[in-house]
C-alpha cells in the first residue's frame, strides 16, 4: 500500500467514526474538521456559489478564505476548516448564501 | 518597569476582568518567543491564538486524537519548537496560554489595553483582559493571484494544503502541482511527497537565479541554504522537478481540477505567446508569497511600511516598537522571513517589553542578518505586472461576491474607478466573507497598482451583533500610567 501522512507521522488514531455527508456516510478520524475527513473521503466540494451555482471546498485552510462555508447539524455558514467532525455530524452541502449568521 | 502582577495594581483599570503586564496575540513562533523571554524577566503575560494549539501556521501539530508518535516527519526546527513550550512551561506561573481565543478587538492606550476574545465551542463566547502592553504576532497569510479555473475544487492555497496536511494528516489529492512563487512553494511540495503525494513539477513564476545577485547575503543564512538544500535534496528524491519562470495560466475540470495548462513567463511575468502545455493532475497547491496580518494593529494605529514584494508591514524600532506607544510586533506582522527571523524577533521583543534595553548582541547581529535575507526574498519573488495577461474575461477574481476580470477592468476603463475601494463600491470585489483577504491585492494590481494595495481592516473574526452591541466602551489609558518604554 501506498505510504500515506498517517503512516508518516506514525499516528496510531482513536477509532474512526462515521458521519453523514449529503446523506451518505463517511469515516472520520477524531480530532480532523469536517474539511479533512471530508478530504481524505475524496470529497473537495460541499458549498454551491450563491449566483453561479459553483462547486466550492476548502481553498485556504486556515479560516481566511471561508470558501469552506457547509451546513453542520442544521447550522449553515460553519467554516469546514476549522470546525471539528463529531460521531453521527449531519453535514449538508450548502446553497447560496446559507440565511444565517457566519461561524 | 511592569515586572510584576503588583505593577498594575494603583491604576484603575476595572475589576471585572484579568489584568496582565502583556498580551501576546498569536501564538506562532514569535509569539512563544517574546512570552518566554518576557515572562523569565518577571513579565506576567496572556498567550492567546485562535489555534486550539500554539505553535502558528509552521509549528502546526496534528490534532491530539491523531495520536502522532513522529510530528516532526513533517516539519523542519521540531527541537526548537519543543525548546520553546519547555521555557513557557518553566515559566507557567506568569504565562496564561489562551488557546481557541479568536482576538477581534484591542482598544485603549498604553497603560490600559483592552483584548477582546471569542472561545468556546462555536466561538461565540466572549472574554475579555486588560493588559498594560500589547504584543502583535500574528503572521501572515497567502497572496492570490487568479488564474481562469482557479475556483475549481482542487485548486488550494500551498499554505493551505500544508495547514490541511500538517493539521488533519490529509492531502487535497494525489498528483498536486505546486505553483505561484516564493520559499514556501519549496517547503510545500517537500512536506507534499515526504507525505505520499506525486508533485509532477513546482512552477516559480520568478527567476530562481535572481538568488545567485544575492550570494553574500545567502552565504551570511547558512541555516537558510541548508533549509533549502533539505527541501531540494526532498525533491529530488522524488523527482520533483523546479521549473522558474514558470505559471499556471489555467486550471481545467468541472467540478474538480483536471489538469492545469502552464507556461513560460517573461522577466515580468507575461506569459510567453506559443509555450503553453498541459499537465493532468488531481489538485493544485497555489500560493505567491505571504501577506503579514495587520487588522488589529491598523485599528491601533499602527504605521506601516512597504517591503520590496509590495505588501505593508508594521514598521518596528530596534525594540520591536511598533508607532503607538505600548504596542510591540514580531514576526511576520513586521515583514515576511521564515520561522528563524520571527523567533529572534520575539526573543527582542520580549526582552526589551520586559525592559532588559541590552539586547544581546548575537540576537541583534542575527536579526540583522536574516532580515536581509528576507528582504533579498521579498524583492525576488515580488510579483510581475505581467501576470495579469493570463486572466480572460470570465475568471473569478473574487470568490466570495463572484466578481470576474470582466467586471473589474470595465470598472477601471469605462466607469473610471482610480482604486481598489472605488472598484469594490462598483462591483462589490473585496466586499464578500473574507472581506478582500483574497482578492485585495490581485484588485489593486488591476487597478494599476505596483503594491498589494491599501491593507485591508475587517474585523479579524465574524463577531455576532448582539456582543458588538454588549461590548464596553474601551478602557482609557488610566492617568498617569507611566509608558513604560516611552
Ligand atoms: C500557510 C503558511 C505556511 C507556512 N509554511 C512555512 C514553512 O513551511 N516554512 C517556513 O519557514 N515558513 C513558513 N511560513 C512562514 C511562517 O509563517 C513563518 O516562518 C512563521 O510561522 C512566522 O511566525 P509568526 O509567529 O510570525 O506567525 P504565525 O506562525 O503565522 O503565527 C501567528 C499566530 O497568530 C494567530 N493569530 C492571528 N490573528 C489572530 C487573532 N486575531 N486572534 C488570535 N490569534 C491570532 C494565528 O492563529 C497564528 O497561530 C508559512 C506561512 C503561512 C501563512
Ligand atoms: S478553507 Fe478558507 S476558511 Fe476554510
Amino acid at each position: 500500500m501506498r505510504r500515506g501522512p498517517l503512516d508518516l507521522v506514525r499516528a496510531r488514531p482513536e477509532t474512526p467514526f462515521e458521519f453523514s455527508f449529503d446523506g451518505e456516510p463517511v469515516t472520520a478520524l477524531p480530532g480532523q474538521t469536517v474539511a479533512a475527513a471530508l478530504w481524505q473521503a475524496g470529497h473537495l466540494a460541499w458549498r454551491r456559489t450563491r449566483l453561479g451555482d459553483r462547486p466550492r471546498g476548502a481553498f485556504c485552510g486556515m479560516g481566511a478564505c471561508y470558501d469552506c462555508l457547509v451546513e453542520l447539524d442544521g447550522t449553515p455558514n460553519v467554516r469546514a476548516c476549522l470546525a471539528p467532525v463529531r460521531p453521527g455530524a449531519l453535514v449538508r452541502t450548502q446553497r447560496g448564501d446559507g440565511h444565517g449568521e457566519l461561524r | 518597569m511592569a515586572n510584576s502582577a503588583d505593577a498594575v495594581d494603583g491604576h484603575d483599570l476595572g475589576d471585572r476582568h484579568e489584568r496582565y503586564d502583556l498580551a501576546v496575540v498569536g501564538a506562532g513562533p514569535a509569539g512563544l518567543a517574546a512570552a518566554a523571554a518576557a515572562a523569565e524577566h518577571g513579565v506576567r503575560v496572556a498567550l492567546l491564538d485562535s489555534a486550539p494549539w500554539p505553535g502558528g501556521q509552521f509549528y502546526r501539530q496534528p490534532a491530539a486524537e491523531l495520536r502522532a508518535s513522529r510530528p516532526q516527519a513533517l516539519h523542519h526546527h521540531w527541537p526548537a519548537f519543543q525548546r520553546l513550550l519547555a521555557r513557557l512551561d518553566v515559566a507557567r506561573e506568569r504565562v496564561t496560554l489562551l488557546a481557541d481565543h479568536h482576538v477581534w478587538s484591542v482598544t485603549g492606550g498604553s497603560g490600559a489595553f483592552a483584548v477582546r476574545a471569542l472561545t468556546g465551542p462555536d466561538q461565540r463566547q466572549a472574554r475579555q483582559l486588560t493588559a498594560r502592553q500589547v504584543l502583535f504576532a500574528t503572521g501572515a497569510h497567502e497572496r492570490q493571484l487568479p488564474f481562469p479555473g482557479w475556483t475549481l475544487p482542487g485548486v488550494v492555497g500551498a499554505g493551505g494544503a500544508q495547514a490541511m496536511l500538517k493539521a488533519g494528516l490529509v492531502l487535497p489529492g494525489r498528483h498536486v502541482v505546486v505553483a505561484g512563487s516564493g520559499p514556501l512553494l519549496l517547503a510545500v511540495a517537500s512536506c507534499l511527497v515526504t507525505a505520499g503525494a506525486t508533485v509532477p513539477l513546482v512552477a516559480e513564476a520568478a527567476d530562481y537565479l535572481g538568488y545567485a545577485r544575492g550570494a553574500r547575503v545567502l552565504a551570511a543564512n547558512p541555516g537558510k541554504l541548508v533549509e533549502g538544500a533539505q527541501h531540494g535534496a526532498t525533491l529530488l528524491r522524488h523527482g520533483v522537478r523546479l521549473r522558474p519562470r514558470t505559471a499556471v495560466v489555467a486550471a481545467h475540470g468541472t467540478d474538480r481540477v483536471e489538469a492545469v495548462t502552464l507556461g513560460r513567463l517573461d522577466a515580468a511575468w507575461r506569459p510567453v505567446p506559443g509555450s503553453e502545455w498541459r499537465v493532468p493532475c488531481d489538485a493544485v497547491a497555489v500560493g505567491h508569497g505571504l501577506v503579514p496580518q495587520l487588522e488589529l494593529p491598523l485599528e491601533l494605529g499602527c504605521r506601516t511600511r512597504r517591503l520590496p514584494d509590495g505588501s505593508a508591514a508594521l514598521v518596528v524600532d530596534a525594540a520591536q516598537r511598533t508607532s503607538v506607544p505600548g504596542v510591540w510586533a514580531a514576526g511576520e506582522s513586521t515583514g515576511v522571513g521564515g520561522v528563524q527571523l520571527a523567533v529572534t524577533e520575539g526573543e527582542l521583543a520580549g526582552l526589551a517589553v520586559a525592559g532588559q534595553t541590552a539586547a544581546p548582541r548575537e540576537l541583534l547581529r542575527r536579526r540583522a542578518r536574516q532580515r536581509a535575507f528576507a528582504e533579498l526574498m521579498a524583492a525576488r519573488h515580488a510579483p510581475g505586472g505581467g501576470w495579469t495577461q493570463w486572466l480572460d474575461d470570465a475568471t473569478e477574481v473574487c470568490r466570495c461576491e463572484e466578481v470576474t476580470a470582466r467586471q473589474v477592468r470595465d470598472a477601471v476603463s469605462e466607469l473610471g474607478a482610480p482604486d481598489q475601494r472605488t472598484v469594490k463600491l462598483l462591483t462589490r470585489a473585496g466586499m464578500g466573507w473574507c472581506q478582500a483577504r483574497m482578492c485585495g491585492p490581485a484588485v489593486a494590481r488591476l487597478c494599476g497598482a505596483h503594491d498589494d494595495g491599501a491593507p485591508t481592516r475587517p474585523l479579524s473574526t465574524p463577531v455576532p451583533l448582539g456582543l458588538l452591541a454588549e461590548c464596553d466602551t474601551p478602557a482609557p489609558p488610566s492617568e498617569g500610567a507611566p509608558d513604560d518604554h516611552p
